[in-house]
């Protein structure tokens, strides 16, 4: 029988939330084990669009949202580069006057936790953004988001955690999951593993992991459908969304506009681009941004993304077992979120509470339905 | 026809058009998807129908202008029973339906059936320089003469190594191009030692020796066993670099305007990597390919593989494969074997082919891409050309520890990221993956294949009117 | 995108060709326009051919400005996508020339074309 692995946490699942949460609990100075059983980063956490935006999240993320963007201000000393982060400002677009209402009365919510959007419309607007087509009447603008390469990211927080101390196994997957009464047993083929704390932070598998201890999320893998085109002059300079459209567009420094909006198919464990979403965003994009008609389209790709009823992600104790957290179903959004997420759970495990609020994304709001998982 | 069958064959090289003669022959009519603008393929590729080309196909083709002939005719034939799509690229391929696009517009083809004879590019391992202007694959140089009567330069140097290497510099020499060197990274002794594999096709090799043979009686400097340094010149091609082999040869600097290139060929499998197939690894082609059985049948019902698309075997076994997957398709739909003279059985097929297998077993032992050849990449030699992402680049993410696996190195370092979607880079970057690890290649990943399979223009003429909304529950940033 | 100008790259002369026909030189001939210079190649010439008859680039990189001149030929290798002056993307290698095509291989001249409005207007907050 081989020894027995002991952590001070165990954390399952290396995609971003995980990966921040064994950094910052590296960091302050806790034994940790992070287990992915694929490659870190590489699921939802790698091929998400990679919007770093604080606009448009309902009321209850706000605190969240605030604290994780000022995470993101400090990349390059957490995890030692600064994965493309662009504060290029996010444009949400209103085509519609009842839109410019609705976003409007956004950043007056938005106002009050000291996140500033600004509007545009009419001949400002237009004189302001000349490449954007006619459909957009409008925008709110929040300075201060912007976006980043997910590819880069997510792997870095690892690598930093790895690098803090944390002990990252990639291509491990875990089983057995179990608390004896004492601690958390785990088992990752032959490795016997032991820890005091449990992060659930598994995505879009995580209902299996919760699924050890008889809990559940109503929570559904959906499957983003994302493109990019070749490098094109320069011309977007923005993070655009458009208000209730489905598209949302960035152009990274090397030129490519990385486009997104709709949904591919897949079975769960892998998740694949469908032509026919495609076809519609392309139309859409064309519309939004005409110097995109005649640019070659070189590449689409899609992930396994977990979605909750609510869109709001669940993160919080169990509420069957203590010292195990769950952080999960992020629902498209959890790019911005989860570098806070991470230090959320540090607090939870070394303070015992934080200031941040999470009554909002208790695993047992769904009551009702949560004794029928969907996974 | 029943309308739950549509038959769909993506190729009109030697593969597509047998099979498609094969099923017309038993009263089945295909579409066929061809993305060049004529059926012929690589190796029979035809010259443009518009501009009055002249020459016969002697003069194109050489010893195979009778095969080249056949096949031609036997296509031209096969017209009013088939619906063949020029100019038309299948760029992604789901569940029994492949997206098509022609002349600016899309086209879902919905198919019950598939048979995907794709084809093959050059197989290319980077050169220091290589993409300076006057740079070309081997094939790049062949397609340049026979569909368009051009050398690539003036005065062209011919490297890397397979038998391409001294076909196209017989081509050249004879239409009067002006051929200065044949570099072959291969040792003499290596195709001394594959000889007994190669007389499996007999008249095969004896051109082979032939071309060779012909070469030298010209005068045409050959070298063999050499490592190529480095590709020089300000816009374009000025000189090449190369020396022999073994250790502590000297530089020697060939003053040339355009070099052809590449080490041999390498399947375009996209389409099955997209459509579902299993792959393995096959170790005769060192790269990954989608499984097929004895007949073609890949691992998926309902869809086939043949010809170079499925692992180079040359334009004569694709011919036979394509006849062998018609016959698999026509047994899986339970319509009987065509009989008649020129359509062989599933039996003698299987007997040639197994002949030709040996064959290129002898090919690849002959003409192996030179072995370790990542470790003399230096740091600033661009690997990606598409990205420009250079061996440094590489070499730090694989010694960080941060990838010891293709997608990985794809996903940290853009490599296979840009327009070519790996066809150019994938190769080098296997290679190198494979030689810093220190891993055999077949334990490094596979590079996934995205749709588009090439890429497509975005132009809204493309798109046709009746495309739906995107649904409500899918909305989100 | 970088802001090289890679028009200002000294070096050989930019209008020396790099193919050499060999072969076929009786077909008809056809004019093109290729960075707004009225240049001859004969009927059947694919676009790459007739541009690589004038001068030994197609496009130049938009990292490194650097020419490129094709690859593959066969429609692989995705070296020689050219930019039409109405801004439609043409794969020079698989595409024939015709009568009168205005097509661009310069950096320079292909973002004059393709200008939708500067970025950077009006002191956008970043």
């Amino acid at each position: 029988m081989s020894d027995t692995l002991h952590y001070d946490v165990a954390i399952a699942g290396g995609g971003l939330v995980g990966s921040s949460a064994a950094l910052a609990l590296a960091r302050r100075g806790l034994r940790v084990g992070l287990f992915e059983r694929r490659y870190c980063g590489a699921q939802a956490s790698g091929v998400n669009y990679g919007g770093v935006r604080c606009q448009g999240r309902p009321v209850e993320q706000m605190p969240l949202a605030i604290r994780a963007r000022r995470v993101w201000d400090r990349l390059p000393e957490l995890i030692g580069i600064d994965g493309e982060f662009t504060v290029s400002g996010h444009l949400r677009l209103a085509r519609s006057e009842s839109d410019l209402i609705a976003l409007q009365s956004w950043a007056d919510m938005a106002r009050d936790h000291g996140l500033h959007a600004q509007l545009i419309s009419g001949a400002a607007f237009r004189q302001r953004y000349p490449w954007l087509g006619p459909a957009a009447v409008g925008g709110s603008l929040c300075a201060t988001d912007g976006h980043a390469n997910p590819r880069l990211v997510s792997p870095a927080f690892a690598r930093a955690a790895r690098a803090a101390g944390a002990d990252v196994r990639e291509q491990t997957e875990l089983s057995d999951i179990h608390h004896d009464g004492t601690r958390f047993q785990l088992r990752a083929g032959d490795l016997r593993i032991s820890a005091d704390w449990l992060i659930n932070s598994a995505g879009a598998w995580a209902n299996t992991v919760a699924g050890y201890f008889g809990e559940a999320a109503p929570m559904k893998p959906i499957y983003p459908n994302m493109w990019v085109t070749e490098p094109l002059p320069l011309f977007i300079t923005h993070n655009l969304g458009v208000y209730g459209g489905g598209i949302y567009a960035r152009q990274v420094a090397r030129g490519n506009c990385v486009i997104g909006g709709g949904r591919g198919h897949g079975d769960g464990e892998y998740g694949q681009p469908s032509t026919e979403t495609t076809r519609v965003v392309m139309r859409d994009a064309c519309a939004l941004l005409p110097a995109l008609r005649e640019a070659l389209l070189i590449r689409t790709w899609s992930g396994v993304e977990g979605e909750t009823p609510d869109s709001n992600p669940i993160i919080g104790a169990s509420r069957t077992v203590p010292r195990l957290l769950h952080a999960f179903g992020f629902s498209g959004g959890g790019f911005l979120l989860a570098p806070g997420v991470g230090e959320v759970l540090a607090d939870l495990v070394v303070d015992g509470a934080t200031v941040t609020p999470l009554d909002a994304f208790s695993i047992d709001r769904f009551a009702a339905i949560a004794t029928s998982p969907v996974a | 026809m029943s309308d739950e069958r549509r038959i769909v064959i993506v190729g009109a090289g030697p593969a597509g058009v047998r099979a498609a003669e094969t099923l017309v022959a038993a009263g089945v009519k295909p579409i066929v998807i061809d993305e060049n603008a004529r059926w012929g393929g690589q190796i029979y590729r035809q010259p443009p129908a518009l501009g009055g080309f002249e020459r016969s196909k002697k003069a194109l083709y050489g010893f195979e202008a009778h095969k080249a002939e056949a096949l031609h005719s036997t296509m031209a034939a096969l017209l009013p029973h088939v619906d063949y799509r020029p100019d038309t690229l299948a760029w992604a391929c789901e569940t029994g339906r492949l997206d098509t696009l022609h002349a600016g517009r899309e086209l879902s083809v919905p198919f019950s059936h598939l048979i995907i004879a794709s084809g093959a590019t050059d197989r290319v391992l980077p050169v220091p320089g290589w993409t300076l202007p006057g740079v070309y694959t081997l094939g790049a140089a062949q397609v340049a003469l026979k569909s368009q009567g051009c050398a690539i330069g003036r005065r062209v140097v011919l490297a890397g190594t397979g038998p391409l290497l001294y076909l196209v510099a017989y081509q050249y020499v004879k239409a009067g191009a002006q051929v200065i060197a044949v570099l072959d990274t291969s040792p003499f002794l290596q195709q001394v030692a594959a000889a007994p594999k190669l007389v499996r096709a007999p008249s095969t090799f004896a051109k082979g020796l032939y071309y060779i043979g012909w070469l030298k009686a010209k005068g045409i400097r050959i070298e063999r066993d050499v490592t190529l340094v480095g590709i020089r010149g300000a816009d374009g091609v000025e000189a090449l670099e190369w020396r022999a082999s073994r250790e502590g040869s000297p530089i020697e600097t060939i003053a040339c305007d355009a070099i052809g290139v590449s080490f041999g060929l390498k399947p375009e499998t996209q389409l099955a990597d997209l459509a579902g197939c299993r792959f393995r690894f096959d170790a005769t082609n060192r790269c990954w390919l989608p499984e097929v059985d004895a007949m073609g049948r890949s691992s998926l019902r309902g869809v086939y593989l043949a010809g170079d698309g499925a692992g180079i075997a040359g334009a004569d076994a694709a011919e036979l494969a394509g006849r062998r997957a018609a016959l698999a398709l026509l047994d899986d739909l339970g319509i009987a074997h065509p009989r008649g003279a020129g359509l062989p059985d599933a039996a003698a097929i299987a007997r040639s082919l197994k002949r030709i297998a040996v064959f290129r077993e002898g090919i690849e032992m002959a003409f192996a891409p030179p072995a370790h050849c990542a470790s003399q990449w230096p740091d600033d030699m661009i690997v990606c050309r598409c990205e420009e992402i250079d061996a440094s680049t590489l070499r730090r993410c694989i010694r960080d520890g941060d990838a010891n696996e293709i997608n990985r190195l794809k996903a940290l370092t853009r490599i296979g990221m840009g327009r070519c979607q790996g066809r150019m880079c994938g190769e080098a970057a296997l290679t190198l993956l494979a030689e810093e690890t220190g891993k055999p290649l077949d334990a490094v990943g596979r590079l996934r294949s995205q749709p588009p399979v090439k890429p497509i223009p975005l132009s809204p003429r493309m798109l046709a009117d009746d495309i739906a909304e995107i649904p409500v529950e899918a909305r989100d940033e | 995108m970088p802001s090289i100008s890679p028009s200002a790259q000294t070096g050989a002369p930019l209008c020396q060709p790099q193919f050499v026909r060999v072969a076929e030189t009786r077909r008809a001939p056809l004019h093109f326009f290729l960075d707004g210079q009225r240049v001859a190649a004969l009927q059947g010439d694919t676009l790459l051919t007739a541009v690589l008859m004038q001068q030994r680039r197609v496009r130049e990189s938009e990292f490194s400005g650097a020419p490129r001149a094709g690859f593959c030929l066969i429609g692989a290798c995705q070296d020689c996508w050219m930019r039409a002056e109405d801004g439609t993307r043409v794969r020079a290698c698989s595409t024939l020339v015709t009568e009168g095509m205005r097509v661009l291989s310069r950096l320079a001249s292909v973002e004059t074309a393709t200008d939708n409005g500067a970025p950077d207007q009006a002191g956008d907050p970043r």
